[in-house]
């Protein structure tokens, strides 16, 4: 399956390579959660329903954060994996992250993210094989512009509280493409202040 | 996006501070090095890209202190970048012209936000000056955009305030002129020779901002910034009043607070001990 995408990302370790896969029309969202609620390793991956997504910066900067967490020994959940759901929340509450980002029975569009490390090294050609038999969907490339169409603007406003009382600034829709990077904007800032106490 | 096939080069070599102040994250491979921008007493800025090489940011890093005891060290360190992030994101929300903030790591000393082109007010404006003057052109004669740039600072200001920040540090270094987004030019030229006054102000460095709504704090700010003008460009200082008059329209109770300067004025910046 051509379309898994393996990224480095900027200022991490070369050994810490990320796998990425976007599917719509997904059949078994209900399965593959009930691998995770059951620690299955063979399904230890990053589930991300799709349409809290606005764009690939936004995912990944979820991915930086896990990973520069796992690298200081600080996570907060059970594996990096976890994490990097967490990390797309606005709040210190996991397992309401785990409902607003992570998987549910009724998601159709999945986000799927494994990380390599040098303790649990991950080959794109092995992952690819195993993931076209455990994942049952279509599989489509990860671009801003396929994720575009399948976020939930409204759900996204709400979770990270977009809706400025009285307007303050300009209309944040996310209709337009600079809205949309407006939005985004926005959301890395609420990422990175999470947890932020003192 | 592919894997590069080729590891990067090691980045320490090519940057022109000490591999002891690079913080660790950038000691990690990018696309292209990292880079020393300036110094200030508390902090390092480094240019660099989040992600992905094709997104530029700022890395602020402020490097611990052997002076200082090390647990109040990082206590000051986390304390500051959390402030300044928290600063910058609600600026944003509102509206004000900031840079966004992209990651942090408070226990890490660094914060990562969005890289804004362009330059800042202090250069364009003594370039600005240097031309008037070769050109041979009368102080207060052509001064459009001189005065129009003022105006745009005085309501950026005004809105920071507006929204319950104040700066601390408010000078022409700290205000940076981005160039007009396409499709918002509204009638700004751009033509080039021209226009080096051109731009959108947005405002940097909040390593010094707090949250307060008080008019003592916003007349502060208003008085550095005038001082600011008056050290750097005397030839500027006359139109201080064009950037107060477009502050006092920017928001509600904007005229308590220049009302409160001119006491402030008197006295200087910091308010008498003697009650």
């Amino acid at each position: 399956m051509a379309l898994l995408q393996t990224v480095q990302l900027e200022h991490l370790p070369q050994s810490h390579s990320i796998h990425i896969a976007l599917y719509r029309n997904l059949q078994n969202a209900a399965f593959l959660q009930q691998q995770l609620l059951e620690g299955n390793t063979d399904y230890e991956y990053a589930l991300i329903d799709a349409s809290v997504i606005v764009s690939k910066i936004h995912a990944l900067a979820a991915v930086y954060r896990a990973v520069n967490d796992l690298l200081a020994n600080r996570l907060r959940s059970r594996n990096v994996h976890s994490e990097i759901v967490f990390s797309l929340s606005p709040n210190n509450n996991i397992s309401e992250s785990f409902r607003r980002f992570g998987i549910q029975p009724t998601t159709t569009s999945l986000l799927l993210i494994k990380v390599s490390t040098p303790t649990s090294e991950t080959s794109p050609s092995d992952l690819s094989s195993r993931l076209s038999t455990q994942i049952q969907g279509d599989a489509v490339p990860f671009t801003d512009e396929e994720i575009g169409t399948m976020t939930d603007l409204g759900r996204v406003r709400k979770i990270y509280k977009l809706n400025v009382p009285g307007g303050g600034g300009k209309k944040k829709d996310g209709n337009t493409a600079e809205e949309r990077r407006e939005m985004e904007m926005l959301i890395l800032g609420a990422m990175a202040l999470r947890g932020a106490t003192n | 996006m592919e894997t590069p096939t080729v590891p990067p080069e090691p980045i320490v070599s090519q940057t022109s501070s000490t591999p002891a102040n690079l913080p660790q994250i950038l000691t990690y491979p990018s696309k292209t090095p990292p880079q020393l921008i300036t110094q200030g007493a508390e902090a390092l800025l480094y240019k660099s890209t989040y992600l992905l090489p094709t997104l530029p940011c700022a890395l602020k890093y402020r490097p611990s202190k052997p002076y200082r005891h090390p647990i109040l060290d990082v206590r000051l360190t986390k304390h500051r970048i959390l402030a300044e992030a928290r600063v910058l994101v609600k600026c944003r929300k509102e509206g004000v012209p900031v840079p966004a903030v992209y990651a942090l790591d408070e226990s890490k000393g660094w914060l990562c936000i969005e890289w804004i082109e362009g330059e800042v007010v202090r250069i364009r404006l003594n370039e600005w000056l240097r031309r008037r003057k070769e050109a041979g052109t009368e102080e207060g004669s052509e001064e459009e955009e001189l005065v129009d740039l003022m105006g745009r600072i005085g309501s950026a200001v005004g809105k920071m305030h507006g929204v319950g920040i104040v700066h601390g540090d408010l000078t022409t270094s700290n205000l940076m002129l981005r160039p007009w987004a396409k499709g918002v030019m509204n009638g700004h030229s751009s033509e080039d020779g021209k226009g080096i006054l051109e731009g959108e102000i947005v405002l940097i460095d909040f390593g010094l901002a707090s949250q307060s709504t008080a008019d003592e704090d916003r007349a502060v700010d208003l008085y550095v910034l005038e001082r600011a003008f008056g050290s750097t460009h005397p030839r500027a200082e006359s139109l201080l009043k064009e950037m107060l008059t477009a502050y006092g329209k920017s928001f509600k109770g904007a005229n308590v607070v220049l009302k409160k300067l001119e006491d402030v004025r008197m006295r200087g910046r910091k308010r008498s001990m003697l009650g």
